[in-house]
């Protein structure tokens, strides 16, 4: 009886949250687990399968876009946080989407969580499999330090109590970490491609020590950021083999990426991905190293990944005024640093004066408040002589810092523009947009909900929960 | 002209943006036709402070903050102290300040000692103290500067005798949370919690280590020529007016100073 009332007093503000014209997010949960604290236990219990949490820094959002593709490709019903409302008020918000009469219709609840939240979500889930993408400075302002971060999702870990499949990212050295010596079904999922990867490290460094013995790591290659093939001069650490492998990648520009997948006792299998990017590859290896888990036959997993899409914002093309807009969300010096690299990859048209940018940064709850992070951005890569950028609109609530920054980059001080209003801003860098060629735009998380909003509004984008995404954290 | 800067530990202690100082003093030397050299420094090395015009040192975890400690005890302290004492320009910020002082307790309870050149002392508390900051300093002689930037620590600074205030704390947390200082100074050592980074938003303060460093080495005096600081000027404002807003919204603390206040520093 409680539960029907929590679900129908959440369902009640789910609509008229909708009405008023926000995506639903965390309030109709926080309103529902008031009645019912237990509510999350309850209603996952409903699911005929279980449920499957995603968790890390970066690419949480497209692993999960990726794997409901597989899975529903499959036949299977899911209940999915599209939104990224991924506390545990967001949680129960999208089980209670999924409900008819206080029951959860569906097969498999696909959640993406925050990582603070990784301990309470298993405990209230009890999930089939746990899915850790990697571990990069994010949000510090929020965590504190890295180390607790990590820390949270070995408390997640543990509460597993050997239930469950757990699918670690072995190239981090941190998430690899979490796997040592502990009991249940653990798999690794990695990059074998030396290829692909360079030598030395050119980004910003996380720390690279040992987790045993505080020395510092030696690497035979870097693919990005601290992600890479590791080990600690005394033995006493390595890279685990990972049973999940993706080889012979080919990075193809903003057009999309290619790699061979091979895993135990299946054959090898050429996997498309029709986004761009080194990390969209962890991100498809990770889905798919779920996927296989589940039992999806891999011939049939890599063709649905064939045709997924990119999520809300991770890296969408939209057609506006004569001129191509692509929006990429930052959060982070690493994903920056990846979509920086995609962007300067992507081809000119012949005679184009050059690349036309448009970055804002907000400092919001959800962005993280301290905007330090942009200085461990490499932009320098955007002043070097092979990167024809013609010009870069600074905007959002700390256009100003990140102005500086550009200008501290090399970037020239006349191809700088800082107009904090992002509607302003959007005007002025589309104007100077030749038509035919591409904006580019690279907003925070808050920045690009109000970019979308201001698109949308003139008659450009769907609405962001149309298309399966939703807004956003408290 | 030619500066050499000593970057201590880039790797272990570049915590938030920390690089963005060396990026800034970097630059404003270049775009003046100075030349200035960065050698990173790493644990176990032995180093000849002498031979650096301006030392940096940037914040990091209590893992990293260990492995420094021991760093010093065995290889770099007492020459580390010496070069202060002899007057070597130096930015400390956030766990290198910590470190610079007598000792930090951790969370833990366990007690990692400084070098002790600065007289402070820190214990972790258990509140973060997170959010932007503004401060008063009148580090520049003769005038009244103001400092924003960010702040993320659980360490609570105390000053002993010894050393001076870096400023009044306008908004935020600063050293302590209490006592309403921030940062210390001692001979031409500044030490800070603030990051953001700092000196791209404070290019005041960007200059003066560059003074201190450019006077070490070609005599008192030598002149700075002066830069087009609009865009940094405009960041710095911004920053004041942003944490000006959160402090209505409660979101900042308030502390006993007002920005542009002429309050002395204590000596």
């Amino acid at each position: 009886m409680r539960n029907l009332l929590a679900v129908w007093a959440g369902k009640a503000t789910l609509g008229l949250s909708r009405r008023l014209g926000h995506g639903g997010s965390s309030l109709p949960g926080m309103v529902a687990l008031r009645i019912q604290p237990a509510l999350l236990l309850e209603l996952a219990r409903g699911l005929r399968r279980g449920t499957i949490i995603i968790t890390g820094t970066n690419g949480k959002t497209t692993t999960a876009r990726f794997l409901s593709t597989i899975l529903e490709d499959a036949g299977l019903r899911l209940v999915h946080n599209r939104s990224g409302a991924n506390l545990v008020a967001g949680l129960t918000s999208s089980f209670l989407e999924a409900s008819r009469g206080g029951v959860v219709d569906a097969d498999i609840a696909l959640m993406e969580v925050d990582e603070a939240t990784v301990p309470e979500a298993v405990r209230e889930l009890r999930p089939l499999g746990l899915v850790v993408t990697n571990f990069f400075r994010d949000q510090l302002d929020r965590f504190g330090e890295l180390d607790t971060t990590v820390s949270f999702i070995g408390r997640g870990l543990d509460a597993m109590q050997g239930h469950g499949f757990v699918a670690l990212n072995a190239d981090d050295p941190l998430v690899a970490y979490l796997g040592r010596g502990r009991g249940g079904h653990v798999v690794y999922y990695g990059v074998e491609d030396p290829a692909s990867g360079s030598k030395v490290m050119t980004q910003t460094r996380e720390q690279c020590q040992c987790l045993v013995c505080g020395r510092p790591l030696t690497y035979e290659v870097f693919y990005y950021g601290h992600l890479g093939r590791y080990g600690c001069p005394t033995g006493d650490f390595r890279r685990p083999a990972p049973g999940f492998r993706a080889g012979a990648v080919a990075l193809g520009g903003s057009g999309g990426t290619a790699f061979t997948l091979s895993s135990p006792d299946r054959p090898d299998t050429q996997v498309r991905l029709p986004v761009p990017g080194l990390y969209n590859v962890y991100n498809g290896l990770a889905a798919l190293t779920a996927a296989l888990e589940l039992g999806i036959p891999v011939e049939r997993a890599a063709a649905s990944l064939r045709r997924a899409t990119a999520s809300f914002g991770r890296m969408e093309r939209i057609a506006m005024e004569g001129r191509s807009v692509l929006l990429a969300l930052v959060k982070n010096p690493t994903g920056y640093n990846q979509v920086l690299r995609t962007i300067l990859e992507s081809g000119l048209p012949a005679g184009s004066p050059g690349r036309r940018l448009l970055m804002a940064l907000n400092d919001k709850y959800a962005d993280g408040t301290d905007v330090s992070w942009i200085w461990d951005v490499d932009f320098e890569v955007l002043a070097e002589p092979g990167a024809q950028v013609a010009g870069v609109v600074a905007s959002g609530e700390r256009a100003h810092d990140l102005a500086v920054r550009l200008k501290y980059a090399g970037v020239r001080r006349d191809q700088i523009q800082c107009v904090p209003d992002l509607g302003e801003a959007l005007d002025l860098a589309l104007g100077s947009t030749p038509a035919g060629e591409t904006l580019f735009i690279t907003p925070t998380y808050t920045a690009m909900l109000e970019l979308r909003g201001i698109i949308s509004r003139r008659g450009f984008a769907p609405q962001f929960w149309e298309t399966g995404g939703e807004a956003a954290q408290p | 002209m030619r500066l050499r800067v000593c970057h201590l530990y880039p790797d272990l202690m570049n915590l938030y943006g920390d690089r963005g100082n060396v990026i800034t003093l970097t630059r404003r030397c270049l775009w003046r036709g100075i030349d200035l050299e960065v050698v990173p420094v790493g644990l176990g090395e032995r180093v000849d402070f002498t031979r650096f015009d301006l030392l940096f040192m940037g914040g990091g975890q209590d893992k990293e903050q260990r492995l420094i400690c021991d760093d010093f005890r065995q290889v770099k302290g007492t020459a580390l102290a010496e070069a202060v004492e002899d007057g070597a320009a130096f930015l400390a910020i956030c766990g290198a300040y910590q470190l610079l002082g007598r000792y930090y307790e951790t969370g833990s309870g366990e007690r990692l000692s400084g070098i002790g050149v600065l007289d402070v002392e820190t214990r972790a508390g258990k509140k973060r103290m997170i959010g932007n900051v503004v401060v008063t300093s009148a580090l520049d002689v003769g005038r009244t500067r103001t400092l924003v930037g960010f702040e993320n620590h659980s360490g609570r600074t105390h000053l002993g005798p010894r050393v001076n205030a870096l400023g009044n704390v306008c908004l935020g947390y600063g050293n302590n949370g209490e006592d309403g200082w921030e940062g210390a100074v001692y001979r031409n050592v500044v030490a800070t919690y603030l990051h953001g980074s700092i000196l791209p938003k404070n290019p005041w303060l960007a200059d003066w280590l560059i003074a201190q460093a450019l006077g070490r080495r070609y005599g008192e005096g030598t002149p700075l020529a002066p830069l087009d600081d609009t865009l940094e000027r405009a960041a710095h404002d911004a920053a004041i007016t942003h944490a000006e807003s959160l402090a209505r919204q409660d979101r900042t603390p308030r502390g006993r100073a007002v920005p542009g206040a002429t309050r002395r520093v204590r000596t």
